[in-house]
């Protein structure tokens, strides 16, 4: 009880403090709008081979929304660092309030960021590209947005914490994103890679997470697909979640 | 006086660091009792041990041995309910540049468990009693040095603890700030709030402790009031000075205390003044030591307040007129130097590595006891 309430100061002041400045959120979100702009058109001409028929926007535009979910929440622990030195996590950490507030208040701020910029990507596709996303599949991706949220921000403030350097964050962040990115299928789909290949990528949580979100968008509910990537994202989740509360419980002793 | 029990009781509280280069013992096992409403002062040069002790106290640092009770509340055992009694205000600031003044306060306030209604009334009552209204609702990059650490301290204070610790609260701050925020801390102490704060000023532990810990290399090796410290250790200084118009020159003659001798050389020439001032000194009271310095004899005594009047009357009997007579209490720096070995003006100098501010200048603590027109 105490600690939902303190989980909610968390997040308001740290919402409010994002409101203010808004200029972080609207730059993660220029990244994928610019691969939905300039990279996705190439993608109408490729055919069959990238989205066997179908609409290939219904195919890309899911990718993207994953891509801010990564880059939006793996890139959360900077904000923390920058928290550690000033002292705010400290003068935090001498009230009574509970350990996995302090982190969840943050980790609820990055999720709901991210939601809104998925909102907002979407939202740019249908207009732009005239993508027609099935509505119970785009409700479900932002649940799944969410959830990829909350284990890469929970990931990233462990990261902070153990790091407490922008220099030691961004050498094992770029080490870490770009391989899951390449290994996900977000920009391509991993059919079209060799054996060797897609099998490496089915180590890779986000991959299994993009095949479900992509069924979801062209209406495909009862596929496996779904079932193991909603399964696969919210195990990862919760252990990412459980990895980032472990930590900001031992750093804080 | 009547002993309340002590509010913070540490025992061989001990803290070991393991670095690279092997085992550092940063505080070794050192025991504290702070009685309620008192403002006890943790003084030492940088890497004393300070600041780990008040982490340590404060819940932030776990002890690798020894055990404390603050404020009822066991520090091993029920940390949470050690932390719901106490403020903290660290060392390098609390605020990032973002945040605005009065949501910061009051969601520390929130955080500690108070009312939406009550943390704003709390944090809205604090900010003129430190000088904050009117920066409500400013980011804090816009605050001045004094006016963020200012905002640190309501910080602590925004719950109404009954302990507080400050950190090194002056460090870096201009003369100016530094006497408005010992004002706001003497003010604490009058609300009954007990205040422990480190600190590696000397002016700062004199004219604000009640009592000082003081520490070095870990561990604590002096306890008293800035007054006992300092008469336990060096006595005091009487100083008489005589007319000089009728003095032709001055020299320096029994120096035992090499430190204060600041004549110049050129004048060796001891007046028959001084002479007979130190010997009416040396009958009328238990003189330690003397150190003659131009017109002006020093005297170190016992109590330098009770030795006035003989002095006064030994002087009168022998035919001379001072100009004018005053103790001096000796400075913090000569306790620390007798205990130590070591300035810790010179500890400074070495470990202070870029630090904004530095150390600032003992004032003269002398008063004039007397003077002739």
């Amino acid at each position: 009880m105490h600690m939902i309430h303190e989980t909610r100061l968390i997040f308001w002041s740290h919402l409010r403090a994002n409101l203010r400045n808004p200029a972080w959120a609207v730059i993660m979100l220029m990244q994928p709008l610019l691969y939905l702009v300039l990279f996705g058109p190439l993608l109408e001409n490729l055919g069959g081979a990238y989205a066997d028929g179908s609409d290939p926007w219904l195919v890309f535009t899911p990718g993207m929304v994953l891509m801010i979910a990564l880059f939006g929440s793996a890139f959360a622990g900077f904000g923390l660092v920058a928290e550690l030195r000033s002292g705010v996590v400290e003068r935090q950490r001498v009230t009574p309030a509970s350990r996995n507030a302090l982190l969840l208040g943050r980790v609820a701020k990055d999720m709901t960021v991210l939601v809104a910029q998925a909102v907002v990507l979407i939202g740019i596709a249908i207009a732009a590209f005239g993508v027609r996303p099935d509505p119970l599949g785009m409700v479900a991706t932002l649940a799944l947005v969410a959830l990829v949220g909350v284990a890469f921000a929970s990931a990233s403030y462990a990261l902070a914490l153990k790091t407490r350097s922008e220099d030691g964050m961004a050498s094992t962040l770029n080490s870490l994103t770009v391989p899951l990115l390449l290994l996900s299928g977000i920009l391509l789909p991993m059919t079209l890679a060799p054996g060797w290949l897609e099998a490496l990528s089915r180590i890779n949580p986000l991959s299994h997470t993009v095949d479900a979100v992509r069924a979801m968008f062209a209406s495909r509910f009862d596929t496996a697909e779904v079932v193991t990537g909603t399964l696969v994202t919210l195990a990862f989740a919760v252990v990412l979640g459980y990895v980032g509360t472990r930590t900001f419980q031992r750093e804080n002793a | 006086m009547n002993q309340p029990a002590p509010v913070i009781t540490a025992r061989r509280l001990a803290r070991t660091f393991q670095t690279r280069t092997g085992r550092v013992e940063a505080v070794r096992g050192i025991d504290v009792d702070v009685q309620t409403g008192e403002i006890i002062g943790l003084l030492g040069p940088n890497g004393a041990g300070k600041t780990t002790t008040v982490r340590m106290l404060t819940t932030l640092l776990a002890p690798t041995a020894g055990d404390a009770t603050i404020a009822g509340h066991d520090l091993r055992h029920d940390p949470r309910g050690v932390r719901s009694r106490i403020g903290y205000v660290a060392q390098g600031g609390s605020t990032s540049d973002e945040s605005l003044v009065l949501e910061e306060i009051i969601l520390q306030a929130r955080l500690f468990g108070i009312g939406k209604a009550r943390a704003k009334a709390n944090a809205t009552a604090l900010l003129p009693s430190l000088d904050l209204d009117g920066l409500e609702h400013r980011p804090c990059r816009q605050l001045s040095g004094g006016q963020r650490r200012r905002v640190d301290i309501a910080l602590g204070l925004v719950h109404q603890p009954h302990i507080i610790f400050l950190d090194e609260p002056t460090s870096g701050l201009d003369p100016q700030s530094r006497a408005n925020l010992w004002e706001h801390i003497r003010k604490l102490r009058t609300d009954g709030v007990t205040v422990v704060l480190s600190t590696h000023y000397l002016d700062e532990a004199d004219a604000l402790c009640d009592r000082l810990l003081v520490m070095d290399h870990g561990t604590i090796v002096a306890d008293g009031t800035p007054d006992e410290l300092k008469r336990r250790i060096s006595g005091d200084i009487v100083t008489v000075e005589i007319d000089t118009t009728a003095m032709a020159g001055s020299g320096d003659t029994a120096s035992s205390r090499s430190d204060r001798a600041a004549s110049s050389p050129e004048s060796a020439r001891s007046t028959p003044g001084t002479d007979a001032t130190v010997r009416a000194a040396r009958q009328a009271v238990d003189v330690r030591s003397v150190l003659v310095e131009r017109n002006r004899v020093h005297v170190t005594v016992e109590h330098g307040d009770q030795a006035v009047v003989p002095i006064l009357r030994a002087l009168d009997g022998a035919g001379i007129a001072p100009s004018a007579l005053t103790v001096k209490r000796p400075s913090l720096d000569d306790v620390f130097l007798s205990l130590t070995g070591r300035s810790l003006r010179d500890s400074d100098e070495n470990r202070d590595r870029g630090r904004a501010g530095g150390m600032t200048s003992e004032p003269e603590t002398g008063t004039p006891a007397v003077s002739h027109p």
